[in-house]
C-alpha cells in the first residue's frame, strides 16, 4: 500500500463540552479528514476535578459536542480520538463521557467499536516506583514522599502517543482516552499513517486547543494537515484565520517555554520553526525538531485538604480600612477563642482572610502596599477536616467580624455588610495537586490498559 | 524611558500547571522587540524581583516568532492550594506593567 503523502486531523474544540458551530463541523468534514478528535481535559481549573471525581463540564454540553462528532464520523468510518476524557481522565471521568457515548449510540442508532483506555495508577504502584527510585520532581514541584503519595486521594498517569496507537490497531472506531498528554491523541494518529514524530507531536500541540491558534481566538474547529516536514493548520470557520503570528503565539500558551515542550518519549523542540502563510487563513509550520529520550510518564495526584466554607462581606468605613490588618487581626484571635470554647482550637482549621481592594488577587506577591480604596470587599475562607467544623469555625467568624470592637470605631451595630442570606456558603471538600512528577518507564502501555467494546 | 503598558500589545499571566506561573508580553513590531530586547531589561532577575522569588527558578525564554518574552516563576502556593488566590494564574501580570524600559 503507497504510503499516504498527508493526515488531516479535525479537531472540533478546546475542550468536549466547551463547544463549536455546527457549520465549522461540516466544514471540517468536506475537507475529508482521517481523524476527529478533541481533547477533553486540563489540570488548569484546579484540583477538586481530579480529587472528587466530578467532570469539568456539564452532561448536557459533553453530551451536545459528543453526539454532533459521532454523526459526523461514524457513519463515514472516520476514527474518532478523545484524550483525558471528563476533564482531569481519571475513571469516574472517562467512565462517565462512555456512559454518554452509549446513550448517543442508543437514540441514535449508532454502531461502533470503541476503545477505553484507563489512567488511574494504584497507590501502592506509586510507592513501588518511588522506592526503585524512578520518581523525579518537575521543575519548581516538591519532591515526592511515601507520605504525600500516602495521602493522595486520587492518582493518574498521562499516556503518551502509543496507547493510543494500539487502540486504533485494535480496531477501535472511538477511542475515549483517560488522562493523557493534550498532544498524544493526534500524534498518534499522524504517526500511524506513517508522518514523522517531530511534525505529528507539532500538529498536536496546535490542534488540543482548537481555534485558539486563530484570530480571533475561540472554541471552533481546526484542521491540521501533517506531511513529511511540516504542518498546515487552517480554522474551519470563515470569520477566524490563522496567520503566521497567531500560530506562533499559541506556543506560548499555558507552557514554561514557548519552544521546548516535553513529552511522554522524547522533546518537542520548536526552537526554529518557520511560519509561512499558505493562503489568507492557513498557515504552513516547518522546523521542528523531534528528539528521542527515555521514555517517562508523568504523575498527576489530588489530595484532599479540608471541607472549606466562605462568607462574603465588605466596608465602607474609613476608620476600619485604615487599620484592616490590625482588625483581621483581633477577629482572628476572638474566632480562635470562641471556636476553642466549642472544641474547634486553631490548629484543626485555616482560616484565610481574601481582601479585596487591598491584596486579594495577588496575595504576599502584591508589590502595592499602600491603597487608597474606598471600600474592601473581604472573602473569609474556612478550612477543616471535618464539614461540621468547617461551618461552625465560618459562622463564628460571621458573628466576630461585623461585632468586634477597633480603635476609634463610630459604626457600632455592624462592621461588615453582607450581600446574602444566608450569609454562609459551603463549598463541601477541597483538594490540592500532591502529585506532579515524572515516572520512568521502559513500557509506555503498561499504565494503560486497554479494554474495546461493541456499541449499538 | 517608556512604562511597559505603554508599548505593550500584550501583558497577560496563566498557568502552566499547577505549581508555576507563566507571564507573556508581546510587542507590536519587531522595531519594538527588539528594542526591548536590547535594553537588557528583561531577563530572569527582573521576573524574580517583581515576584519575590529566587532568580534560579525562573525560566525566562525571549520568543521572536510570536515578538514575545516569557518568564515563568515557581507559585508561592500552589494552584487551589489552602491561601491561593488566584486558580487559574490569570491575574499575575500587572507588575510588569510599571516597569520602564529606555527606548
Amino acid at each position: 500500500m503507497p504510503q499516504p503523502k498527508e493526515c488531516r486531523l479535525l479537531s472540533v474544540s478546546s475542550i468536549l463540552g466547551y463547544g463549536f458551530p455546527e457549520a465549522s463541523l461540516e466544514a471540517g468534514l468536506e475537507r475529508e479528514p482521517h481523524y476527529i478528535g478533541v481533547d477533553g481535559g486540563s489540570t488548569d481549573p484546579g484540583a477538586y476535578y481530579l480529587g472528587s471525581g466530578e467532570c469539568l463540564n456539564s452532561r448536557k454540553a459533553m453530551k451536545r459536542d459528543l453526539r454532533l462528532m459521532l454523526l459526523g464520523g461514524v457513519p463515514r468510518k472516520i476514527p474518532i480520538v478523545i484524550g483525558t476524557c471528563g476533564g482531569a481522565g481519571s475513571e469516574p471521568h472517562l467512565q462517565e463521557v462512555v456512559q454518554i457515548a452509549r446513550e448517543i449510540a442508543r437514540a441514535d442508532g449508532l454502531k461502533f467499536r470503541m476503545a477505553l483506555i484507563h489512567a488511574d495508577q494504584e497507590r501502592s504502584a506509586v510507592q513501588t516506583w518511588l522506592n526503585d527510585g524512578r520518581i523525579s520532581a518537575l521543575r519548581n514541584v516538591p519532591e515526592l514522599t511515601e507520605a504525600i503519595v500516602a495521602r493522595s486521594t486520587k492518582i493518574v498517569a498521562m499516556m503518551g502517543a502509543e496507547p493510543f496507537m494500539r487502540a486504533l490497531d485494535g480496531g477501535a472506531d472511538v477511542v475515549f482516552a483517560a488522562r493523557a498528554s493534550d498532544a498524544a491523541s493526534w500524534a498518534a494518529c499522524a504517526m500511524r499513517m506513517g508522518m514523522p514524530p517531530a511534525p505529528s507531536w507539532y500538529a498536536g500541540k496546535m490542534l488540543e486547543c482548537g481555534t485558539a491558534t486563530a484570530t480571533p481566538k475561540g472554541h471552533d474547529c481546526l484542521m491540521g494537515t501533517v506531511r513529511q516536514g511540516h504542518v498546515e493548520v487552517e480554522p474551519m470557520n470563515r470569520a477566524r484565520r490563522c496567520t503566521p503570528l497567531s500560530v506562533a503565539t499559541h506556543g506560548l500558551h499555558e507552557n514554561a517555554s514557548p519552544t521546548l515542550h516535553e513529552e511522554p518519549g522524547g522533546l518537542l523542540d520548536a526552537t526554529d520553526c518557520e511560519f509561512t502563510p499558505v493562503s489568507d487563513r492557513a498557515v504552513q509550520v516547518s522546523g521542528m525538531r523531534w528528539k528521542t529520550r527515555p521514555y517517562d510518564v508523568k504523575l498527576e495526584g489530588a489530595e484532599f485538604i479540608g471541607y472549606r466554607a466562605i462568607t462574603i462581606c465588605g466596608t465602607r468605613d474609613p476608620l476600619l480600612i485604615s487599620q484592616i490588618d490590625s482588625y483581621l487581626q483581633s477577629v482572628r484571635d476572638d474566632v480562635a477563642a470562641r471556636a476553642s470554647n466549642f472544641g474547634v482550637s486553631p490548629e484543626k482549621y485555616h482560616l484565610v482572610f481574601h481582601v479585596y481592594g487591598k491584596d486579594g488577587v495577588m496575595g504576599a506577591a502584591e508589590p502595592v502596599k499602600q491603597f487608597a480604596s474606598h471600600e474592601l470587599g473581604i472573602v473569609v475562607e474556612v478550612l477543616c477536616p471535618e464539614e461540621e467544623d468547617a461551618k461552625a469555625v465560618l459562622a463564628i467568624a460571621r458573628v466576630v467580624i461585623p461585632k468586634i470592637d477597633f480603635p476609634g470605631r463610630l459604626c457600632k451595630s455592624g462592621n461588615m455588610a453582607f450581600p446574602f442570606s444566608p450569609s454562609d456558603i459551603s463549598v463541601g471538600p477541597t483538594y490540592k495537586f500532591s502529585v506532579f512528577h515524572v515516572v520512568k518507564t521502559d513500557d509506555p502501555y503498561a499504565m494503560f490498559p486497554i479494554e474495546y467494546e461493541q456499541v449499538q | 524611558m517608556a512604562k511597559l503598558r505603554d508599548i505593550a500589545k500584550v501583558c497577560k499571566s496563566k498557568n502552566a500547571g499547577p505549581f508555576e506561573v507563566t507571564i507573556d508580553v508581546m510587542f507590536e513590531t519587531k522595531e519594538i522587540y527588539d528594542k526591548v530586547v536590547a535594553s537588557g531589561v528583561f531577563n530572569e532577575q527582573l521576573f524574580a524581583r517583581l515576584y519575590g522569588v529566587d532568580a534560579k527558578d525562573v525560566l525566562y525564554t525571549p520568543y521572536p516568532a510570536a515578538l514575545a518574552l516569557k518568564g515563568t516563576i515557581p507559585r508561592r502556593i500552589s494552584s487551589g492550594d489552602v491561601g491561593d488566590t488566584d486558580v487559574y494564574g490569570a491575574q499575575q501580570h500587572a507588575p510588569l506593567l510599571d516597569v520602564e524600559i529606555p527606548l
